[in-house]
């Protein structure tokens, strides 16, 4: 019975890998001028590994959410060090299973539209299978190594797809950007790893192995692991997943990966990649459990991280720039109510975060369609009688991001407030505050982007934009074709729906209330509030009315306020000098002439010194050798025969 | 007549020869003395071969047959190699020097001297 489902999970990882490699070792040398067919190839064995994620998620969802226990595959075994893969499969996997291959389903056709006529179809597909695969290969994994190493994929294959168009400079250093910062955070990852394998003999006392995920939950629930040891484990793999989900500080990368296709945006921001992050704090959360610090940690970065972003996203000009510092923001709400200690509540905005920034980001790259490749807000403008089905869409997804009843966004991010508020102790506190403020500013920036985008007069597109890279034609703005707004349709209905899954009022027939939080994640799961939930939807729609008033009606002049707040709308806009900071004081100042210049001295007046000495040494002793080889082959006659014969007499005297 | 007096021949034909090769400045004397040396060596094989049994030979007289024979004739057939790759060294030594002459027009080993240091 377990044994067609465990094949079945492996499929999930192994098609979009088989599409990956067909792509890359058949259709790209061979068959190039059949290059659409990549995009088919890709959307077949996507949609195939969601249909089978939904068969193992209907069978976990029958298992209660429990884990169905595999046994592991010995990978290798070096004495006492066992290394096996095997898949873990419970609630988180098969939810998290859902969201990335239905997401990257969608992406995928909306891809086959975006990406029409790029010389790079087939490459771009072959890489976006690789993302998906390596992001499944991630939450299925039942092994610490086996995680790292699907980890370090997805990190490979975001580099790939942000510097997809390799040959715009921004979009390399953007690529470049996105690998090296996210290694700073993997070095943690790292590290946790190799405490974890120290304590191994801690875990083999107990019959356990340091590196298997479902060992780690085992050993954390029979508290044989002490608080300090686990603190270090937790701030490890926090600090991968500060990396990979863009959070506070090392945040500055990830809206410089607008830099890539827009689809890819969209995977990153919606499914994989920065919830790799989220996810990889769920999956070890007894680790972070069982210290407080750790936790505390999680919720302060994550509450930070969610009202810093969110001031970023308040001035930004470019659309995508404003979704990218949103989705930091969001990631900071997951991080957020997981250092709460709900991580139910953390995956469930995941899940439905996924649904409305994925929206979002197709919306963003429809509407740059339209307008002839610009991203910038202050050249669009007037677009919603030309593009319905874009305005409706775009509209659902910010009501739904804003917060507003009875959207998906704001069941899952009323549960982190509950959560957040019910907690006890002035972590709990401070960061339900931070969350309160980011519920404002989300709607505000959300609406900013929409009324700028859609509403007044239209302002040229791309022929007036300056910066703009790609000119399409960009007169007369045009809906999108149906391979792309047929995916966002689809978005737009689970963005309003999705949220029913955890509905903390009533039972919805077959779905208990709670059922997604309580009954499948088995996490805890706050009371429904009615004042928090009538409270943050008041301060959204405060939010909303604000940007109504200076971007719509202008009744409030958005000039003066900016001028009224002059040094603040510098700071923001200058993203809290964070880029300079980073390349400047600490790159330029800090590593050029600091650290590389000792290491160069090192190793011009060490390393170098120590080789020229022994050249200098054997060149000299070759000089004084070399005066004895005069040319005379007599000469060198004379001194075998003496040597001979005083090795003989040596012998005959000494025998 | 006994071993030792042909190895004595040997070594001294052997000594003049060396003496020659090292201290003769034109090279034809040179190969002259290295010939000599060559003769030295096959007397010496040759005398080796007729007086000395290998000592696994020794005691067993019914088993000095065919093989032993063959054995014996060692020295022999090695001193008739040396003279021929004599023949040949020979040659090849006499083309050296007549290059050496036409190049440099000297037929004196000291003179040469290119390889130095």
């Amino acid at each position: 019975m377990s044994d067609w489902l465990e094949i079945a999970a492996w499929l999930v990882f192994l098609l979009p890998l088989a599409s990956f490699v067909l792509i890359v070792a058949f259709i790209r040398p061979f068959f190039i001028q059949y290059a659409d067919v990549a995009g088919r190839i890709t959307i077949g064995a996507i949609a195939i590994a969601f249909a089978l994620a939904l068969v193992l998620f209907v069978e976990v969802v029958n298992n209660g959410g429990r884990q169905i226990g595999w046994t592991g595959h010995e990978w290798l075994a070096v004495g006492e060090f066992d290394l096996s893969l095997g898949i873990f499969m419970d609630g988180l996997t098969a939810i998290m299973l859902v969201v990335v291959t239905g997401v990257s389903l969608l992406v995928q056709v909306y891809s086959t539209g975006y990406m029409k006529d790029d010389p790079g179809y087939a490459r771009y597909f072959a890489y976006m299978s690789f993302f998906t695969a390596s992001m499944v290969g991630l939450v299925v994994a039942s092994n610490v190594i086996q995680l790292f190493v699907f980890w370090e994929l997805v990190g490979l294959s975001s580099y790939l797809l942000i510097g997809f168009w390799y040959h715009k400079p921004s979009a390399a250093a953007a690529a470049k950007k996105a690998f090296l910062v996210t290694r700073l955070g993997d070095f943690g990852f790292l590290l946790a790893i190799f405490y974890l394998y120290f304590n191994g003999a801690t875990f083999s006392a107990a019959g356990l192995n340091a590196l298997d995920i479902p060992d780690i939950h085992d050993a954390m629930n029979m508290g044989i692991i002490a608080p300090g040891v686990a603190m270090w484990i937790a701030l490890g793999l926090f600090a991968g997943a500060v990396g990979k989900s863009g959070q506070f500080p090392l945040h500055t990368w990830l809206p410089d990966a607008m830099e890539g296709p827009t689809p890819v945006s969209s995977l990153i921001h919606a499914a994989t990649m920065v919830a790799a992050g989220v996810f990889l704090v769920a999956r070890f959360f007894p680790v972070f459990e069982a210290s407080e610090i750790a936790l505390n940690t999680v919720a302060i970065i994550g509450g930070i991280t969610a009202v810093l972003a969110a001031t970023m996203g308040l001035v930004m000009n470019d659309v995508k720039r404003v979704l990218a510092y949103s989705t930091v923001s969001q990631l900071g709400y997951m991080m957020l109510a997981l250092g709460v200690g709900a991580p139910g509540g953390g995956i469930f905005h995941l899940f439905t975060h996924a649904f409305f920034k994925c929206l979002l980001f197709m919306g963003a790259g429809s509407v740059s369609h339209a307008t002839g490749g610009t991203f910038d807000m202050r050249y669009m403008g007037g677009l919603r009688p030309h593009m319905r089905w874009t305005y409706i869409t775009f509209l659902i997804g910010s009501l739904s991001l804003a917060g507003i009843f009875p959207l998906a966004g704001f069941w899952s991010k009323d549960e982190i407030l509950a959560f957040a508020f019910g907690g006890d102790g002035t972590v709990s506190l401070v960061v339900f505050l931070l969350a309160v403020i980011a519920v404002f500013m989300t709607a505000f920036y959300m609406f900013r982007a929409l009324f700028m985008v859609f509403e007044g007069e239209y302002k040229g597109g791309a022929d007036a934009d300056p910066d703009a890279e790609s000119h399409g034609p960009s007169d007369h703005p045009h809906e999108s074709p149906h391979s792309m707004i047929g995916p966002m349709g689809v978005l737009a209905v689970l963005a309003v729906v999705a949220g029913l899954l955890a509905s903390p009022i009533i039972d919805l027939g077959p779905i208990p209330k709670h059922w997604l939080v309580h009954d499948f994640l088995h996490s805890d799961g706050a009371d429904f509030n009615i004042l928090i939930a009538a409270g943050s939807t008041v301060l959204a729609l405060a939010g909303i009315l604000l940007a109504y008033l200076m971007y719509l009606s202008k009744q409030i002049s958005a000039e003066r306020v900016g001028s009224a707040f002059r040094p603040l709308y510098i700071l923001f806009s200058r993203k809290f000098y964070f880029d300079e900071l980073y390349e400047e004081v600490v790159t330029v100042r800090l590593f050029y002439r600091v650290v590389a210049r000792a290491l160069d001295w090192a190793d011009r007046s060490i390393v170098d010194g120590a080789v020229r000495l022994v050249d200098q040494f054997s060149r000299n002793v070759g000089r004084g050798i070399a005066q004895a080889q005069t040319g005379q082959v007599q000469g060198y006659g004379m001194a075998v025969s003496v040597g001979v014969l005083a090795i003989l007499g040596a012998y005959l005297l000494f025998k | 007549m006994s071993l030792e007096n042909f190895l004595i021949l040997g070594a001294i034909l052997f000594a003049i020869g060396l003496y020659g090769a090292l201290s003769k400045r034109n090279a034809i004397a040179v190969l002259m003395s290295i010939e000599l040396m060559f003769n030295a060596v096959n007397i010496t094989a040759v005398a080796l071969s007729r007086y000395v049994v290998p000592a696994s030979l020794l005691g067993d007289a019914a088993s000095i047959t065919d093989q032993a024979a063959r054995t014996l004739l060692t020295g022999q057939i090695f001193s008739i190699f040396i003279i021929t790759v004599a023949a040949a060294e020979i040659a090849l030594g006499v083309a050296i020097v007549i290059a050496l002459y036409r190049s440099r027009e000297t037929v004196f080993v000291t003179d040469a001297t290119q390889l130095k240091n």
